[in-house]
């Protein structure tokens, strides 16, 4: 079958079947916050210090809290068809305003500890694998085991203790010099500054992962009958390793790395705490200490859709990395 | 590693020969086998064969210093989490010195005290308690739910697999610690708490990775081999497919109980955790404030949990190595 023909069915498939899981999800994270105790109006009534009862009242009908819970979900449905999520108590901003605030911190937080842990991971995986049982495999399992037994919230103060209190190389916390009026590449360079610290946290934990799944998936592949058969062909290790073993090796680290989106997005909560980085992980946080259900809602959400995106994404390339998947 | 070859000769020289073994293992030294499908898929089912692989298995974990020094010190942190009301009886999070004693300092608190007098070594000991709890109940739960809906779903497919997999989905999609600060939200932190709402959000990736070994492997020969014998649906699944879709989920429960440890330690860190209970995650949470000038208050519990962390992992690695004859030509 061309591989065009797999691939669009099974675009079709993961299509058609991202549309329930979003219903789904919706729903389900919207009955799990109405039963936790307290709302939004009780918190800023304890904010506010001094609220009567009628006061309190007052602030839910604003916010429709005092609807029946049925009312409140056909609410916030019908605002999300028409593509907004709500309006946040808390912050008296429109949730997708807060949310796009916040958003490009993350992603880019994001997708900087990826790369590192993808490039990082294969490059030290396929190493490890080549080297299977001598000393440089050795010596990197440890290292990689190091890695992913270390708390990215606790290397990240010791990184802090290290090249911020220590040495004063790198900026402990922010997203930027504060009040600097730098462009261009002195900009992109400030910036990175910033980036260091927080994206090597989060990616180091991933590295391992990567590290260690293409090591064996590599050595898993490598007695099969079809690496034999390539180096009976005459090819050159390093044909067979990258065209044939690592092509099929490929196959558990996208798995892995589409489920590591929503993973990451976990992990960046606390990273953002540690470095105080303006993100969506932070804005999550304070929302649930704030029981802001919109704002969490609004997030919940649109990280489901990350993730959809994500594994959409990593089943086309699984029905192009392997004929046999999606054949059916 | 020679411990493999070693055992090998027990097995091919005894009672059965070629075909008793298992014949992905022997594939790459002995390729006149693999094409012997039929007889290996009926061969290995015997129960001479899983005796001897088992002893084989455990040979091999014996024989991994890595293993053998992981499950040393995870015995240790067991003894200490089992002492640690014997050695210190009190209150861990009771004032018992002055403060901010750096370790060394005193003799009487070896690794010194935290802001507001507090032993850092009772911490510690104490600590290990609620980590080893957490991380080994929350791993089991969710192994055992994760492996039963990956199987199905990857086994079956249609539309099994279709309503396992949005379950999955569904469940994956919600950003795993975001679920998890919510979960612990809701129901007020605990220990049992914290357990449950841990084997809530790792059951599905294991699933996940049972599905995907199981749709790969149920498209190779052995298993058209065990379904054109006539094998049922259930001895497919557990005896078949199973064993060799096992090295990868071994290699992920390794990282489960790994992850659930650093988990609860996130969860403590930011304050979600039990509040009664002292735990290496809110040691460093409090010792965080101090970071600049105290930072030993965030290194220490630190260190325990990296160590910790480390052991199991070494023993997970021990036990892939034992387990999964497939790798063991390469040693």
């Amino acid at each position: 079958m061309p591989a065009l023909v797999r691939i669009g069915r099974t675009l079709r498939r993961t299509l058609l079947q991202a549309v329930p899981t979003i219903l789904g999800i919706v729903i389900l994270n919207f009955f799990l916050l109405q039963l936790a105790p307290g709302d939004a109006a009780d918190v800023l009534a304890g904010e506010a210090g001094s609220a009567t009862e009628e006061s309190v009242a007052a602030l839910r009908a604003r916010f429709g809290l005092d609807s029946p819970v049925l009312e409140q979900l056909a609410t916030y449905l019908g605002n999300l068809a028409q593509f907004s999520l709500g309006f946040s108590p808390r912050y008296g901003m429109p949730v997708a305003d807060l949310i796009a605030q916040r958003l490009p911190g993350t992603l880019t937080l994001m997708a900087v500890a990826l790369l590192i842990a993808i490039l990082l991971g294969v490059v030290l995986g396929s190493l490890m694998a080549t080297f299977a049982g001598r000393i440089p495999d050795r010596l990197l399992s440890v290292f990689s085991l190091l890695f992913y037994s270390i708390p990215s919230f606790w290397i990240g103060l010791m990184l802090i203790v290290l090249f911020s209190v220590k040495l004063g190389w790198l900026p402990s916390g922010g997203a930027g010099t504060i009040g600097s009026q730098l462009k261009g590449l002195p900009l992109l360079l400030d910036k990175a500054r910033y980036m260091v610290l927080p994206a090597t946290s989060l990616a180091l934990f991933y590295v391992a992962i990567y590290a260690r799944l293409t090591r064996a998936a590599m050595l898993e592949v490598k007695n099969q009958d079809f690496v034999r058969t390539a180096y009976a062909k005459g090819l050159t290790p390093f044909g067979v390793t990258a065209r044939h073993i690592l092509r099929n090796a490929l196959i558990p680290i996208t798995t892995m790395a589409g489920m590591h989106i929503g993973g990451m997005l976990g992990g960046a909560v606390v990273v953002e705490t540690v470095y105080s980085w303006p993100g969506l992980g932070r804005l999550a946080f304070e929302a649930v200490m704030g029981r802001d259900f919109t704002v969490l809602l609004g997030i919940l959400l649109l990280s489901s859709l990350l993730v959809i995106i994500a594994n959409a994404a990593v089943d086309l390339v699984h029905a192009w990395l392997d004929p046999r998947i999606g054949a059916r | 590693m020679s411990a493999d070859f070693g055992a090998y000769p027990a097995v091919t020289g005894g009672a059965y020969a070629a075909p008793a073994t298992n014949e992905q293992a022997t594939a790459p030294e002995r390729p006149a086998w693999s094409n012997v499908k039929a007889p290996d898929a009926r061969s290995q089912q015997s129960a001479a064969v899983a005796i001897t692989n088992g002893r084989r298995a455990l040979g091999v974990f014996l024989a991994n210093p890595n293993a053998l020094f992981g499950t040393a010190f995870l015995a240790l942190v067991i003894g200490v989490a089992l002492l640690a009301p014997v050695l210190y009886p009190d209150d861990p999070l009771s004032m018992v010195g002055k403060p901010f004693l750096w370790p060394g300092q005193d003799p009487a608190f070896p690794l010194g005290t935290d802001s507001l007098g507090r032993d850092v070594l009772a911490g510690i000991l104490h600590g290990s308690r609620i980590s080893l709890f957490v991380g080994l109940m929350a791993t089991a739960l969710g192994l055992t739910f994760g492996v039963i809906v990956g199987a199905i779903a990857g086994y079956f497919g249609g539309w099994v697999d279709d309503l396992l997999v949005r379950l999955v989905e569904i469940f994956q999609t919600l950003p795993s610690f975001v679920l998890l600060v919510v979960l612990v939200a809701i129901v007020q932190p605990s220990a049992t708490t914290v357990t449950l709402a841990i084997a809530v959000i790792s059951w599905p990736t294991v699933a996940r990775l049972t599905r995907a070994e199981f749709r790969a492997i149920r498209e190779k020969d052995f298993v058209m081999a065990a379904r054109s014998l006539g094998y049922g649906h259930s001895r497919i699944i557990f005896r078949e497919i199973l064993p060799n879709a096992l090295p990868p989920i071994i290699v992920t429960s390794s990282v489960m109980v790994a992850t659930a440890i650093l988990m609860e330690s996130a969860l403590s860190f930011m304050g979600l955790g039990d509040p009664n209970v002292v735990s290496w995650g809110s040691m460093i949470g409090t010792g965080r404030e101090l970071v600049r000038t105290a930072w030993y208050l965030t290194a220490l519990p630190g260190l325990a949990i990296v160590f910790t962390v480390l052991a199991l992992n070494l023993i997970g690695d021990g036990l892939n190595d034992a387990l999964n004859p497939r790798f063991s030509g390469d040693r």
